[in-house]
């Protein structure tokens, strides 16, 4: 039985991650216990950084982690999940999209993106479990690449060993009903991506 | 039902359940959600107005008629509507009014982090403050029920963590209701609405025993609650930092304030002295703080500990309760930043297509020439790289003000000024007037993108959509400038870069007064924005010259191509980004960008 969890989901502006959250937030509730959730927008929905934070409790205080007890990092993109690693807890997992989004600081030349090997093995040296997800091939091999969100939280249902059917219902609640099925079959894609 | 409302969508509800008839409110992060989900509950009447004061001023209006009401603005747009504020303080209210100031402490998306409680105190009527998004919901029901019992304007306080963050609320779902008429107009025996000097003369004594009956009340009130604990230590918050108090002071005394103005000192005088030690958490200034210790109340810790400056964090009520020696849980360790790899900035950037591109791209080629005032909204990125084409911006509207200024103070260079559609209307007319009256020769360019972007896509007077859905009027800047006596209006197309370059020098050459130019685009997420099919790099032409990438677009990148000749990176376009605006194809010189075939 779960009691607490905190999540951190980060990304770039575009990709979802508010949705995402909002859902693993409700999912909280579903599981019968209080949650919140907390973000940053303005600013950056222009491609910039997005951050938010989802807490699990029987009964949640503040609605932002604390740097350092973030149980499961989400980031749905690569370079993000470096950025973000130090709010993970000792020991706290990583489920990140493989995906590369350059920042404009990379465009203009005076910035590196780092290699994604080397992206991969440093978060493995910090983290408990490190899941990759091809999140984007996955998307549009579903149908529709906005379901790069549907992957990840399937991806993270599985990693958590909650009953999927809830994270699904609560996904199905939450986009319209015409892209339905394609959010059940990325679904399907983002659980069996946790068990590689 | 139970539900998870953001604090936004908690303070709607909660005008909507206590009977607000009429809302007005100017966009602004990170108040906007606020109207925007007010507008959608029946019986109501809610508006953009153009700008704080005219939407405090509107409710001013409701209020008098008789209406519950509420005015919406982010915090430094309660400057704006100071002026009427601070004399409404003065006038009183009929129906209950609540001006609800959403601050941003940690300065997210505002160019200030002022803390408005202060606006309390300096106008003297009462500030409620929620912790979570059930509170707001109902701190509402009690400011509308103390705005009217006190007849005073009553604050309501949010923050960017209260309004963006989502919690459970408990409610019934919302029924039907009427618009409701007011009743006939009754004019007063006594005319304290009208506020001359004599009047204000005699309400001032009267506003000041208010004060003191609110605070009286505030000393049983159900929104200042006591959690006894352990006694050694008593914490004071109040907003969204009792809630990093509630986890980090676990198990000892709180008082959980939910008005920061005016306090009810004798209940916490009494808890002073319940407890051996009494601590004050508060984000920004030390409000409550110097309340008390001019009060004489002894506080043990409070800004000593405390940062003053940025939103507070559980890391920082944690790191101050370990300086004041109070023994708090460790946390389980740490994990080390990635320093072994440099990870690069993700500044945000004027999006793919942004009608903004083509004229901060020429902006740029001029800038040698030129001052350039900026404003408020996505346009204030033509302060960042690759364009660097901004060297002043303070305030909404002031662009227009700010190069008028710097001409007539013996200003050399030609002036600029680059302003929105939104902020035109917000405040960009009176100085204009100014400019025109005044015969400054400074060019103005209204960056007109048919709707208030920066907030999220809300209508304005120029598109003449109203908030709730219905065709108002829109009105024709360039028509507007023309009318109040402008010499030079010209109106361009915003992605055409050859005759927005030809329209910005001959503005910046016109000598009869201001010179108009409205750059007209659609944002890209209006339903106005058409999006073609992506363009790509011939890589047989291109010569990796790099100017494509003064354009300053998102979806334009480095390629794994090498052009042999000076063995430079050539370019290459994201196919999944690119929406075809052409403005690369027009500066590439060697006509290496063509459209895809899609």
């Amino acid at each position: 039985m779960i009691k607490h969890k905190n999540f951190l989901f980060v990304g770039v502006g575009g990709q979802g991650v508010l949705t995402a959250s909002d859902i693993a937030a409700q999912v909280g509730l579903d599981l019968g216990l209080d949650a919140k959730k907390s973000e940053v927008h303005g600013f950056s929905q222009r491609g910039g950084v997005v951050e938010s934070h989802i807490r699990w409790a029987p009964r949640v205080g503040s609605p932002t982690c604390e740097k350092g007890t973030v149980d499961v990092l989400l980031a749905f993109e690569l370079l993000e999940a470096a950025r973000w690693i130090d709010w993970l807890k000792p020991g706290g997992d990583i489920i990140v999209n493989r995906q590369q989004i350059t920042p404009m600081s990379v465009n203009l030349g005076q910035a590196n993106y780092p290699d994604a090997e080397a992206l991969l093995a440093a978060l493995e040296k910090r983290a408990g479990r490190v899941i990759p997800v091809e999140a984007l091939p996955l998307a549009e091999k579903a149908g529709n690449v906005r379901t790069i969100n549907t992957v990840l939280l399937a991806t993270l249902s599985a990693l958590l060993e909650t009953d999927p059917q809830l994270w699904e219902n609560a996904i199905l609640r939450r986009v319209p009903k015409r892209y339905a099925e394609v959010n059940k079959v990325a679904f399907k894609l983002g659980q069996a991506a946790a068990k590689k | 039902m139970k539900k998870l409302l953001s604090g936004n969508e908690a303070i709607a509800l909660g005008a909507w359940e206590a009977g607000v008839q009429y809302a007005s409110a100017y966009p602004g992060t990170p108040s906007t959600e606020i109207l925007e989900n007010f507008a959608l509950y029946p019986g109501i009447k809610a508006e953009w107005a153009s700008n704080e004061k005219v939407a405090l001023d509107n409710a001013i209006g409701a209020s008098f008629g008789g209406a519950r009401t509420i005015a919406v603005m982010k915090h430094v747009g309660v400057n704006v509507a100071a002026d009427s504020l601070m004399s409404l303080s003065y006038t009183g209210v009929k129906g209950g009014l609540v001006l609800v100031s959403a601050d941003d402490p940690g300065a997210f998306s505002s160019q200030n982090e002022q803390d408005n409680r202060q606006y309390a105190r300096f106008g003297k009527f009462p500030c409620l403050d929620p912790a979570d998004s059930e509170d707001a919901r109902r701190f509402m029901a009690t400011a509308l029920e103390v705005s009217e019992r006190s007849q005073t304007p009553v604050l309501l306080r949010s923050t960017t963590r209260l309004s963006h963050s989502k919690s459970v609320v408990e409610f019934t779902e919302p029924q039907a209701r009427e618009f409701q008429p007011l009743p006939k107009f009754e004019r007063e025996g006594e005319v304290t609405r009208v506020i001359i000097p004599a009047i204000a003369r005699r309400r001032h004594p009267e506003i000041e025993q208010r004060l003191q009956a609110v605070a009286e009340w505030a000393e049983s009130a159900a929104i200042n609650r006591l959690e006894w604990g352990d006694k050694r230590i008593g914490v004071l918050s109040t907003g969204i930092a009792y809630q990093y108090v509630r986890e980090i002071f676990a198990g000892y005394s709180i008082l959980k304030l939910g008005m920061s103005y005016p306090l009810p000192l004798d209940k916490i005088r009494a808890f002073a002295t319940e407890v051996e030690e009494l601590i004050v958490v508060e984000e920004l200034d030390p409000f409550i703080e110097d309340q008390l210790r001019a009060a004489g109340i002894k506080v043990a810790h409070g800004k000593d500990i405390f940062p003053l400056c940025g939103e507070l964090t559980l890391a920082k009520v944690r790191a101050g309760a370990i300086q004041a020696g109070v023994p708090v849980e460790p946390l389980p360790g740490k994990v080390a930043p990635l320093a072994e790899l440099a990870i690069p900035s993700r500044p945000p950037a004027l999006c793919p297509s942004c009608p903004h591109r083509a004229f901060f791209y020429n902006m740029a080629r001029q800038k040698r020439h030129a001052m350039i005032a900026g404003d408020i909204g996505c346009y204030s990125m033509g302060v960042m790289e690759p364009y660097k084409s901004m060297d002043m911006l303070i305030s909404m509207g002031a662009s227009i003000g700010m190069a008028h200024g710097f001409k007539q103070a013996g200003g050399q260079e030609s002036a600029v000024a680059t302003i929105g559609d939104s902020t035109f209307f917000h405040s960009g007319l009176s100085p204009l007037a100014a400019a025109v009256y005044n015969h400054v020769n400074i060019t103005v360019a209204v960056l007109d993108n048919r709707i208030t972007a920066m907030t999220g896509q809300q209508e304005n007077p120029g598109t003449g959509i109203t908030l709730q859905g219905e065709a108002g009027r829109e009105i024709d800047i360039a028509e507007v400038v023309r009318a109040m006596g402008v010499t030079f209006v010209e109106e361009v197309d915003a992605w055409d870069v050859a005759a927005v370059a030809k329209t910005l020098k001959a503005a910046m050459q016109h000598q009869d007064g201001p010179a108009v130019m409205v750059v007209r685009g659609a944002c890209i997420f209006t339903p106005h924005f058409k999006p073609q099919a992506s363009l790509q790099v011939d890589p047989e032409k291109c010569i990796a010259c790099g100017v494509c990438f003064k354009v300053g677009c998102p979806a334009i990148l480095k390629s794994e191509r090498i052009y042999e000749k000076t063995g430079k990176q050539q370019t290459k376009i994201d196919p999944l980004l690119c929406t075809g605006c052409t403005v690369c194809q027009q500066v590439c010189p060697v006509g290496a960008i063509e459209r895809g075939s899609e």
